[in-house]
């Protein structure tokens, strides 16, 4: 889903893009798919935020980097959590997908795919180090919830999978 | 209250995701491998992110200056409604496994229900935490199939866990006057439904774990009730030991 879709407002994107992901540096929080809503009423920013997982602890500090984010600009901002519809890893930008492999995540594969390669130990996961599909599922949970650990058997690099969520 | 039997509805339900949260949090640190750490205190997380979205909505519907702390931290041990289960201790791995998923498997069907109740919150917690949920019960019921298909000793010490776990299984279907009235305004789940689908799940598992299918018929019941085991005392003292200690107190 792009974000021409949702209701943001053109003016605000500059700032919105300064906010990243505590976890993933390298994605901002409209590349993550995470910012629902973001319009300007009587002067206030009002954002709907909704999270990755229910319990994911870079919401708090993602929902005060904004308000932070916009406080410099002299805006006050408010946010709103929003759990439906849930996230889904469909809104991860094409950019931020490519950024994230950058950085050393591998992306999400297809649901299907991504049933073969937490259960059933199908090698379908690229290693974002050598590009490698040679890989295997160490823990089907990562340093975060939204991630898995993987390795690679032509590289011997760990890696982070993004998993997939629909 | 106005919404006295909807915020004690979502307690009930709530409360079995804050304990074992606690409990798994406990083992932050203390996972028998790294992996199981992480996975441990990850499903931890995801219970726990589930607790506040039920909690901030019950503290909406109480109003007043009511919060999502304040029920969390707050109550008195006979105004928690979590099932005995949750509340058992991390005796092994094993046992943490088969609390693990003798829950897992009751809350999967819980909150596939719960998606399509008419309570649009309810249904949109429910619809963010299943995802979540199924990727525990797999979790677990990996583990308790690699445990009790693996050594002498491991199936010994999941066999074990499931027996004696075995007879808080009972309670998740006893159902209170609040799930009652709650069932019956078309909100809350008749949890009684799908209790013979729960067994057949869980039976399923055990055989293919080989291990043996309790016959207990023995059960215990009264968590839902607020009549917890020892258990829960030393749970909440130190649950509640900061808000205690420094009441008001914000991170």
């Amino acid at each position: 889903m792009s974000i021409e879709n949702l209701n943001i407002e053109k003016d605000l994107i500059s700032v919105l893009e300064t906010v990243s992901d505590p976890e993933i540096p390298v994605l901002s929080v409209l590349a993550l798919g995470v910012i629902r809503e973001a319009i300007e009423v009587d002067g206030i920013v009002k954002i709907k935020l909704t999270p990755t997982y229910s319990g994911c602890p870079a919401m708090d500090v993602i929902s005060d980097d904004l308000k932070a984010a916009f406080s410099e600009i002299g805006k006050k901002a408010e946010v709103e959590l929003v759990l439906s519809p849930a996230w889904s890893t469909d809104w991860i930008s094409e950019e931020g997908l490519q950024k994230m492999e950058e950085y050393g995540i591998s992306r999400p594969l297809s649901e299907s795919h991504d049933i073969d390669v937490l259960l059933h130990g199908k090698k379908l996961v690229k290693c974002p180090q050598c590009g490698s599909t040679n890989t295997h599922l160490v823990s089907q949970f990562g340093s975060t919830a939204c991630k898995a650990l993987f390795k690679c058997d032509d590289c011997h690099e760990p890696f982070d999978y993004f998993k997939c969520l629909k | 209250m106005k919404h006295n039997h909807l915020y004690n509805y979502i307690l009930t339900i709530a409360d079995n995701s804050l304990i074992l949260a606690q409990r798994l949090g406990e083992l932050c640190g203390h996972g028998p491998s790294l992996e199981t750490d992480i996975a441990l205190t990850n499903i931890s997380l995801d219970l726990l992110g589930q607790t506040r979205s039920y909690y901030q909505y019950a503290a909406k519907l109480k109003g007043e200056d009511s919060t999502e702390d304040d029920i969390a931290f707050l109550r008195i041990e006979g105004d928690y409604k979590n099932c005995l289960l949750v509340e058992q201790p991390n005796t092994h791995f094993g046992y943490v496994i088969g609390r693990q998923f003798l829950f897992d498997v009751y809350h999967f069907m819980l909150i596939e229900k719960l998606q399509h109740s008419p309570d649009e919150t309810l249904a949109a917690i429910a619809k963010k935490g299943i995802k979540e949920v199924s990727y525990h019960k797999r979790f677990s019921g990996d583990w308790v199939k690699r445990l009790g298909d693996g050594t002498e000793e491991s199936k010994k010490k999941m066999q074990d866990a499931i027996d004696d776990l075995w007879r808080f299984t009972d309670e998740l279907f006893y159902m209170t006057d609040v799930e009652k009235a709650m069932a019956k305004e078309g909100i809350g789940i008749d949890v009684s439904t799908f209790k013979e689908k729960y067994y057949e799940e869980v039976s399923e598992v055990l055989k293919e774990a080989a291990l043996t299918v309790p016959e207990n018929k023995y059960f215990n019941k009264g968590g839902k009730e607020g009549i917890h085991t020892e258990h829960m005392g030393y749970i909440l003292a130190e649950l509640q030991y900061m808000q205690r200690t420094y009441p008001n107190m914000q991170w």
